[in-house]
C-alpha cells in the first residue's frame, strides 16, 4: 500500500487576501482571554479566584470529568474577570497581563527513557493536553484511553490558512521532540502528512510520513484518516495540529508552556495581510489594526473561513487557531441575484455561474448565504467535493432525524464537523452541515459514549 | 428611498406575521436576500435552489416556444390532411408563422398560466399555513405540466389536476424535497386516470380535433404511437426527421427530440441534472427496444398480433417519438424523487428506459409508458438507494472485524488534585 495520499475530489477556494510571508511581532496585548467555547464538552472547575495573580503556564481551571486535565494561563498577570452566563456557566476568563512575565517551570522527564504515563502526566499538568483531540466526536482526548494511532496533518488546503511550511520553519527540533514523545502514547503509528519535501515536517523520525496532494479537503486530517486508517466503532484516534506540536515540543525541551504562535492574518478586509507572532488569547485588535482594515462592515473569524468561529474586532485569538481572517459582511440585497450570470462568486455548477472558467482566480467572497435555507433537494453535488468513503447527504439526514443506528452505520464515527465544511459551502439548500454533524456527534457521544 | 430599502422595511414589518412567507417569496424573487451565515462556513457558494430551478426552466423555454408553433402547425396540417393535401414542413415557410404562433398563444399559453397560477396559489396557501418559506419546486413543475398534457385539455380539468398533484403529490409529504412522486407526473397521472376517455384516443392531440369530430370538417390527431398501437404504421406519413425535429402531434412539449436533446445537454453541462440517469435511461430504452425487435425478427409473433406494430418499431426510434425523450431529460432527473446515490442512478435510469418501452408495447390502449415508468421507479428509488447504501455499510462492518479497540488505561490516572477549587 502506498503511503502517499492523492485526493481527486474536492474544491480549492481561492480567496483574496492571502497572508504575505512576512512575520511581524504583534504589539503586546494588555488583556488575554481564554474562551471556554474553544473546549467543546469540557465542564470547567475553577482553580483560582477572580483577582488572583497567575504566572504563565499556571492552571486556571480543570476539567470536572478528568481532574488532572489542567487549563493554563497563556501569560502571567491577574485573573481580572470570570465571565459567566446562564446558570453561572463559565463563558470566558480574562487575564490582565502583568508587567513582568514569569513562567511556571516543569520538571521534564528524560525523553528517551520516560514512559507513556510520564509524558501524559507532564502534558496534563502543563496545560498542553487540550491540544490533543480525539476522533470520534472531535473533542479533547480522554487521557485514560489509548488511541490506535495519532495523526498530524502538515498539509494546508483550507482557504487563507497559515502556510505551515512557513510558520514551522526552524521549529524542527521542537516538532521532533513532540513527535517522539507522543509516539509513546499509542501502540500504533504516528502518521504525519506533508505537502512537499520542503516542509519542516518532512524529515521527522518516529512517525510514518505521508506526502499528500490534491485540492481541499486533502489537508483536513479527517480526509487523511479516512484514506489511511479509517476509524471503526470503538476505535480511537488522536489528532494534533503541527502548530500545537511546536508548543508541546518547546515544553519538552525547556519545561515551559509557551503560548506564543505565528498567526496568519488574511482576508479581503485586511489591508496588509501578513503573519504575526502573538500569543494564545491575545486581542485580535493588536495585530488586526497593525495591518489595517478595509471598509466598515467586516467579520473577524478565528480560524479559516470554512471552519473558524465568528469573532469580532475586540475578540481574542482562539486556543487552537493559527489563522485569523477578516472578510466583508454580506448583509445586503442583490437585485435578481438568483438568476443573473455570476462572475464574482465560486460555484461548482455551471448554471450561469462562471467560476469554472478560471479555477485560479481569487475571489472576494462575503458572508452572504447567497440564498435561503431549503430542504435537501439536489443530489450528487456533495459527492463531487467529498473524498471520504461516506454518503454525505444520507449521514446528514440520519443526524437530523437522530437515528443512532443509521448514524453509526453510515460512518459518523469517522467524521468531524470540519469534514463537512466544503459540502456546506456548496450546499444549494444552504443547510448548516457542520452544526448538524456537531449535534449528531454530541448525541452519539451522550447515548453511546 | 429606493425600492430596495422600501422592500427591506416591509420585510421587517412583516417579520413573524402570518403573511411573511408570501411576502418573502415575492421579495426574494426580486432581490437575493441579505442573509448572512450564522454557523459553520462563513462563506457560501453562489448557487441556491432558485438558480437551480431557473436553469431547468431555461432549458425548457425553447421546448415551450417550439410547442407553441407546433400547436398551430399540427392544427393546420390536420385540416390540410382532411382535405387531402399533404403538407411538407418548411421551417420558415409554414412552421414559424404568426398564424401558428397565434394558436400557441390561445391554446398553450393558457395552460402555462393556469398551471402556474393554480399551483402557486396552493403553494402560497400551504406556506402561509405551515409558516415555512415558499419553496421553488413548483417553478419547474408548473412549467413541466403544460408541456406534458394534450393540447386540448380543458383548463378546469388542468386546475383540478394541479390542485390534486400539488396537495397529494407534494404538500402532504412536507413540501419540496420530501415528496416521493414527481408532482408533475402525479398531475399527469391524475388526468389520465380521472378522465381516461378524454385523455386517450386520437382527438386531443391536435387543437380543435375534438370540436370538429363528427362534423364534415373532422380532422385526425393521431400520434405516431397511436398509429403503431393500431398496427397502422403504413398510414403514417411522418419522416424520421419530422419525428426528430418534432413536427408531429403529441403532448404539447414532448415532440421535439432535437430541442429536448439540446436542453438535456445544457442541463448536463450546467451540472444541474444527472447525466447518469439520462444516459442509463437511453440505454434501458434501447435494450428493451432491441429485445422486442429480436422477438419480431425471430418470428415469435406474427403481423396479426396486436403488439406487432410497436414491437417491430425500430428500437432506436422509440427515443424520438412520444414522451420518452422529454421524460428522460426533464422528469426522470428530478433529484428529489429519483435515486440519490450515484450508483443507484444508473439502475434507476436504466429501468425507466426499459419499463417505458415495455409499457408502450404492452399497453395499446394508451401507448405511452414513460410517465408510468417514472412514477413506478420513483417508488422504487428509495429501495435502490437502500441497497447501494447497505453496500457501503457492509464495507464498514467488514472493517470493524479488524478494529483495534484498546482498553482504557486506568494506570495513568494521576494524582488527585489537592488544590482548593473556587
Amino acid at each position: 500500500m502506498s503511503k502517499d495520499i492523492r485526493i481527486k475530489k474536492g474544491l480549492n477556494i481561492n480567496l483574496v487576501g492571502k497572508a504575505e510571508t512576512v512575520t511581524v511581532k504583534a504589539p503586546d496585548s494588555n488583556v488575554y482571554v481564554i474562551n471556554l467555547q474553544d473546549f467543546h464538552g469540557i465542564a470547567p472547575k475553577m482553580l483560582v479566584k477572580e483577582g488572583a495573580e497567575v504566572k504563565a503556564g499556571e492552571a486556571l481551571f480543570y476539567n470536572k470529568n478528568h481532574e488532572s486535565m489542567l487549563f493554563v494561563s497563556p501569560v502571567s498577570g491577574q485573573l481580572a474577570e470570570i465571565k459567566r452566563g446562564e446558570r453561572r456557566k463559565i463563558l470566558s476568563l480574562k487575564i490582565t497581563a502583568g508587567k513582568t512575565q514569569e513562567s511556571i517551570e516543569h520538571q521534564v522527564p528524560n525523553l528517551g527513557s520516560s514512559s507513556a504515563a510520564d509524558i501524559k502526566a507532564l502534558l496534563l499538568k502543563s496545560g498542553s493536553w487540550p491540544f490533543i483531540k480525539q476522533r470520534p466526536y472531535d473533542v479533547i482526548a480522554d487521557p485514560e484511553t489509548t488511541p490506535k494511532a495519532i495523526f498530524v496533518s502538515g498539509y494546508v488546503t483550507a482557504p487563507l490558512a497559515a502556510e505551515l511550511n512557513y510558520t514551522l520553519k526552524g521549529k524542527e527540533k521542537e516538532l521532533q521532540a513532540a513527535i517522539s514523545a507522543v509516539s509513546k502514547l499509542t501502540p500504533g503509528k504516528v502518521h504525519v502528512s506533508y505537502g512537499d519535501s520542503s516542509s519542516p515536517l518532512a524529515g521527522l523520525k518516529d512517525a510514518e510520513m505521508h506526502q499528500v496532494s490534491g485540492p481541499h479537503p486533502a489537508g483536513l486530517v479527517g480526509t487523511q484518516i479516512n484514506k489511511l486508517d479509517p476509524i471503526n466503532k470503538g476505535e480511537l484516534v488522536w489528532v494534533i495540529t503541527p502548530q500545537d506540536l511546536v508548543i508541546i515540543g518547546e515544553l519538552l525541551l525547556t519545561g515551559k508552556f509557551n503560548a506564543e504562535r505565528i498567526v496568519a492574518l488574511g482576508g479581503s478586509s485586511v489591508k496588509k495581510p501578513q503573519y504575526y507572532t502573538t500569543k494564545i488569547g491575545s486581542e485580535i485588535a493588536t495585530f488586526l489594526y497593525a495591518s489595517g482594515v478595509n471598509g466598515e462592515k467586516f467579520r473577524v473569524i478565528n480560524g479559516d473561513v470554512l471552519t473558524g468561529s465568528k469573532s469580532s474586532q475586540d475578540g481574542y485569538l482562539g486556543f487552537y487557531n493559527n489563522t485569523v481572517t477578516a472578510i466583508p459582511e454580506g448583509d445586503d440585497y442583490e437585485f435578481f441575484g438568483w438568476n443573473k450570470p455570476i462572475f464574482n462568486k465560486i460555484s461548482t455548477t455551471r448554471a450561469l455561474t462562471f467560476s469554472w472558467l478560471s479555477p485560479k482566480k481569487k475571489y472576494d467572497l462575503t458572508t452572504n448565504t447567497n440564498g435561503e435555507h431549503r430542504a435537501f433537494v439536489v443530489t450528487g453535488q456533495y459527492e463531487e467535493v467529498f473524498p471520504l468513503d461516506i454518503f454525505p447527504m444520507q449521514l446528514l439526514k440520519a443526524c437530523m432525524v437522530k437515528d443512532l443506528d443509521e448514524m453509526e452505520q453510515l460512518g459518523l464515527y469517522e467524521v468531524a464537523p470540519e469534514d463537512f465544511s466544503l459540502t456546506e459551502f456548496i450546499c444549494i439548500s444552504k443547510q448548516p452541515h457542520q452544526q448538524i454533524i456537531r449535534e449528531g456527534l454530541d448525541l452519539l457521544q451522550k447515548e453511546i459514549g | 428611498m429606493s425600492l430596495k430599502n422600501k422592500l427591506h422595511n416591509l420585510k421587517e414589518e412583516y417579520k413573524g406575521k402570518k403573511m411573511a412567507p408570501a411576502f418573502n417569496a415575492i421579495h426574494t424573487f426580486l432581490y437575493a436576500p441579505n442573509e448572512t451565515t450564522h454557523s459553520g462556513s462563513h462563506v457560501r457558494g453562489a448557487d441556491d435552489l432558485k438558480r437551480t430551478m431557473n436553469t431547468v426552466i431555461m432549458a425548457l423555454i425553447p421546448v415551450l416556444l417550439f410547442s407553441m408553433f407546433n400547436a398551430g402547425y399540427q392544427h393546420f396540417a390536420a385540416i390540410d390532411a382532411a382535405n387531402g393535401v399533404v403538407r411538407e414542413v418548411s421551417v420558415f415557410g409554414n412552421f414559424l408563422t404568426w398564424e401558428n404562433f397565434w394558436i400557441g398563444i390561445i391554446k398553450v399559453l393558457p395552460l402555462v398560466v393556469v398551471s402556474y397560477g393554480v399551483g402557486l396559489i396552493v403553494e402560497f396557501i400551504f406556506a402561509v399555513i405551515k409558516g415555512h418559506e415558499v419553496e421553488e419546486g413548483y417553478l419547474v413543475t408548473g412549467m413541466l405540466v403544460p408541456l406534458i398534457v394534450p393540447i386540448d385539455t380543458p383548463l378546469w380539468m388542468l386546475s383540478i389536476a394541479v390542485i390534486f398533484g400539488v396537495v397529494i403529490g407534494k404538500e402532504v409529504f412536507g413540501g419540496t424535497g420530501m415528496n416521493i412522486l414527481n408532482p408533475a407526473l402525479t398531475i399527469r397521472a391524475f388526468l389520465f386516470f380521472a378522465y381516461p376517455t378524454w385523455m386517450s384516443g386520437d382527438k386531443v392531440w391536435v387543437y380543435d380535433a375534438v370540436n370538429l369530430a363528427g362534423t364534415p370538417d373532422a380532422i385526425s390527431g393521431e400520434t405516431i404511437l397511436g398509429y403503431l398501437a393500431q398496427n397502422k404504421a403504413a398510414e403514417m406519413t411522418y419522416s424520421i426527421s419530422d419525428m426528430f425535429f418534432g413536427f408531429i402531434p403529441g403532448s404539447v412539449g414532448e415532440t421535439s427530440t432535437f430541442l429536448i436533446l439540446l436542453g438535456g445537454l445544457f442541463l448536463i453541462f450546467s451540472k444541474i441534472a444527472s447525466w447518469r440517469i439520462m444516459l442509463s435511461a437511453v440505454l434501458g430504452a434501447l435494450v428493451m427496444g432491441l429485445m422486442f425487435n429480436g422477438v419480431v425478427s425471430s418470428g415469435w409473433i406474427g403481423e396479426t398480433s396486436k403488439f406487432y406494430g410497436l414491437m417491430s418499431f425500430t428500437f432506436w426510434k422509440h427515443l424520438i417519438v412520444g414522451g420518452l425523450a422529454f421524460g428522460i431529460v426533464y422528469m426522470a432527473t428530478d433529484p428529489v424523487t429519483g435515486s440519490q446515490t450515484n450508483k443507484g442512478k444508473w439502475f434507476y435510469g436504466f429501468f425507466i428506459g426499459f419499463i417505458s418501452v415495455m409499457i408502450r408495447v404492452f399497453n395499446p390502449a394508451y401507448p405511452e409508458g414513460v410517465f408510468l415508468a417514472i412514477l413506478l421507479m420513483n417508488v422504487f428509488a428509495p429501495t435502490i438507494d437502500h441497497y447501494v447504501i447497505r453496500g457501503n455499510v457492509k464495507k464498514r462492518l467488514k472493517r470493524l472485524k479488524n478494529a483495534t479497540i484498546l482498553p482504557n488505561d486506568s494506570a495513568s490516572k494521576s494524582e488527585k488534585l489537592k488544590a482548593e477549587t473556587v
